[in-house]
């Protein structure tokens, strides 16, 4: 008798817990809806056009350097679109639009297709195409403009239809100082309330700690995060910031200030805890945290730029697979003790 | 108070694991029913590792329910015994659950036979010595009547010089869909009982202990009320997840002693026995009846009318299916045993096995997974994962045929309960690649 040929043989298990990729980046462009709603609500159409250049740019890439039979599975998995999110999220609203397509294409090309695609990567592909773009358009990369509200919603700012490649970019007349930067080169602080609601100066995404923090906490209600890597940066930039604030407290920022500034939250909720870039054990989510809260606090404070965290993540990414080679748990029924 | 400790058991666990839906409501209250007997039986002399059995039968001669039909091959091998009346009709290859060939003995029922397995007379277990009891369980063809069906002799036979102080008996039955153990303990609780304390005994353990999940709570119940104030036997209640039924998983959440890995629970002075097992002990010195049906839960969404079977060892599954209804047509893979753990079923002629705690039909929505995403290291299957390895790693190195690397990371503790497949949201057959890096090392040899 002849093996039953409709029957699969297919190997178990036969259930599963019903998450999968897709869903789970699905699941991070819902936590971050309201920080872009909010960005756009603060900065206008500016911000949003340079997130769809910068989205825009990643999707072209993707789709362009990945084999045709495995278009349409890379497309859905929304992790390109994404990554071109992220990238826009960091960008000054005012930034060039071809500049943030080109962020967009580096951010895909050079941070991830180039690698293997999806999960070989060794470094945040939104942060590559981000620290692209700043080492070569330092100027438009730190010109910032004001947080305007919904009453100057229409009015793009002309710096965003500079043409490519044009020796000096047209900026607007006004641009703003940010919380960092006033810190940095005026030692004067920002209002905690104005941070944590967003009407700073700042890149698109990261004004509102608020909504961040919202977004971040129904990721990790979905497990979609390992709660260890922000926590740790949190404790551990609050930790250093502290010691430096109690050593001079008008050079240095505290804690809060620390905290709620700059891409901090952004950073550490969004990007660090990008699995493929960080840890898999929870021994070494905690190492990775600790160090980019370390090396955020010291960029900010000694290095040449008000920001640091895109450096911090970069650096910890590159050290992630040694990390996760010395940290494996313990295996259960290793190393206790034998019976005779 | 009983309150309090019942809240208290019901946290009784290992570390890590997954939760499954449970399946369980379509046959936990159905009672066991017998199937009725069929024409043609066919029993494989491998029923489980270890060396088959060999035949003492000839083609053409009789044979009486229950008569010695091959004995054990070695010492790592257990008896069969006819599951009918009737004639051998074959000694050869048939199919097997995975399709391949196997020798088996092909047994035809007598038409008029009623079929009546006359009860022998008790044996006196108590006067026996151990290595007499053991040698009974062996030629009573016993074996773990938990899925992989290891020779129950074997794990009963304590070296010189261990002492085994606890008797672990499993009524964990943690994979979904399964209600064979449960309707065991709801309907013979006292032959149980009976089987634990048969082997308490034996092997001069101080206590034993059943562990049951807690969504069981009617066969806990059922349990406890045949246990009496001296009765050196209790309960557990578990949590429901999975893989509580895994024996060095079950030990600790017993116990909360870690079994070192390359050491059996007896080394650390626990022996772990399923109830379906125990129940065979005792109904074979209570009435010479040996190890030749078994409960089966026919489940599952491709089942017209699901059941708790009691089947004769050698059944078709195709005889199973149809006293079930059949198959229904959206049936796209059958599963012999769990649904995490259970081998998919080649050939619906293939026999139901000592070990064969379930036959499970699926459909298209169980069968018909999400495509495969690439890892992006996630780390939900190292959060599932009972034995704390690095699945996600293994898999990438599986992949690339890194079998060395594959040891390094301890790839051979692997138990294959496949927690990490049902986790991963990139839908890669993990535990697959892991089974693959093991077959490798064990056909080229490993390095330590």
């Amino acid at each position: 008798v002849a093996n039953d040929p409709k029957l699969l043989l297919q190997a178990g298990p036969m259930l599963r817990q019903g998450m999968t990729t897709p869903t789970a980046m699905r699941d991070v462009w819902y936590a971050l809806a309201p920080t872009t709603l909010a960005a756009l609500w603060f900065f206008g159409l500016s911000a949003l056009l340079v997130l769809l250049a910068a989205i825009a740019g990643a999707m072209l890439t993707e789709w362009v350097f990945t084999p045709v039979e495995k278009r349409s599975m890379t497309i859905r998995d929304n992790s390109a679109a994404l990554t071109g999110l992220l990238l826009g999220l960091t960008l000054p609203p005012g930034l060039p639009l071809w500049m943030a397509f080109l962020g967009g294409t580096v951010a895909i090309g050079l941070g991830k297709v180039i690698w293997g695609g999806l999960g070989t990567n060794l470094f945040n592909p939104a942060l590559l195409g981000r620290a692209f773009l700043l080492a070569t358009f330092p100027i438009a990369m730190t010109t910032w403009t004001p947080s305007a509200g919904p009453v100057e919603f229409f009015s793009i700012h002309a710096s965003n239809l500079a043409a490519p490649f044009m020796m000096a970019p047209p900026t607007d007349a006004i641009s703003a100082a940010t919380p960092l930067g006033q810190m940095k080169f005026e030692q004067t602080s920002t209002d905690f309330m104005r941070l944590l609601i967003g009407n700073t100066g700042g890149s698109i995404g990261e004004t509102s700690g608020l909504l961040l923090i919202l977004g971040g906490i129904f990721l990790w209600l979905r497990r979609d995060i390992d709660w260890r890597i922000p926590v740790a940066i949190f404790a551990s930039a609050a930790l250093f910031s502290t010691i430096l604030y109690l050593v001079d407290s008008v050079r240095f920022p505290g804690p809060i200030f620390t905290l709620f500034s700059g891409g901090m939250l952004l950073g550490a909720i969004y990007m660090a805890t990008d699995p493929v870039t960080s840890p898999v054990t929870p021994k070494g989510a905690v190492i990775f945290g600790i160090g980019i809260g370390l090396l955020v606090v010291l960029i900010r404070v000694f290095g040449g730029f008000p920001e640091g965290m895109m450096y911090a993540v970069l650096l910890m990414n590159a050290a992630t697979p040694l990390i996760d080679r010395y940290t494996q748990p313990r295996v259960f029924g290793r190393e206790v003790k034998k019976h005779e | 108070m009983s309150f309090l400790r019942s809240l208290g058991s019901l946290s009784r666990s290992f570390a890590h694991g997954v939760h499954p839906a449970h399946h369980k409501d379509q046959t936990a209250d159905l009672t066991i029913q017998r199937v009725p007997f069929v024409e043609r039986y066919v029993m494989p002399l491998g029923q489980h590792i270890g060396v088959p059995a060999r035949p003492v039968v000839e083609v053409g001669q009789q044979v009486q329910r229950g008569e010695l039909i091959a004995e054990p091959g070695a010492f790592i091998s257990t008896a069969l015994h006819s599951p009918v009346s009737g004639t051998v009709r074959d000694i050869g290859p048939h199919r097997y659950v995975g399709g391949v060939f196997k020798p088996a003995i092909e047994i035809e029922a007598a038409p008029y036979s009623t079929q009546q397995f006359v009860a022998q007379p008790a044996i006196d277990w108590e006067a026996l010595t151990i290595d007499e009891f053991i040698d009974h369980v062996q030629r009573a063809g016993i074996v773990g009547m938990g899925g992989a069906a290891f020779p129950s002799h074997v794990k009963l036979s304590i070296p010189e010089g261990q002492q085994i102080d606890e008797v672990l008996i499993n009524g964990a039955e943690c994979e979904p869909y399964l209600t064979n153990d449960h309707r065991l303990m709801v309907e013979r609780p006292e032959t149980v009982l009976r089987g634990a304390e048969m082997v308490r005994r034996k092997l001069g353990a101080k206590h034993a202990t059943i562990g049951v999940e807690s969504n069981k709570p009617d066969a806990i119940e059922a349990l406890n009320a045949h246990i009496g104030a001296n009765d050196s036997i209790s309960v557990v209640a578990l949590e429901v997840k999975y893989p509580q039924g895994a024996e060095k998983m079950l030990i600790k959440a017993v116990y909360g002693r870690e079994v070192p890995a390359g050491e059996l629970p007896r080394d650390i002075g626990i022996v772990v026995n399923n109830v379906g097992t125990v129940v065979a002990i005792a109904d074979y010195f209570d009435s010479g009846l040996p190890l030749i049906e078994r409960i089966v839960t026919v489940s599952g969404p491709g089942i017209e009318y699901p059941a708790n079977l009691i089947v004769p060892i050698g059944t078709s599954i195709r005889e199973v299916l149809r006293f079930c209804g059949g198959l229904k047509e959206e049936t796209r893979e059958v599963v012999m045993g769990g649904p995490m753990m259970g081998i998919p079923v080649a050939s619906l002629d293939a026999p139901i096995l000592k070990g064969s705690s379930g036959i499970l039909a699926f459909t298209e929505s169980e069968t018909g997974h999400p495509p495969e995403y690439p890892c992006i290291r996630c780390g939900r299957c190292l959060e599932a994962c009972p034995y704390f390895l690095n699945p996600s790693r293994l898999a990438r190195l599986g992949k690339a045929r890194l079998f060395e690397e594959m040891e390094a990371y301890r790839v051979t503790d692997c138990v294959e309960c496949g927690a990490c497949t049902f986790a991963c949201p990139s839908n890669i057959p993990i535990v697959q690649h892991i089974r693959s890096g093991k077959d490798n090392l064990r056909q080229h040899g490993s390095a330590n």
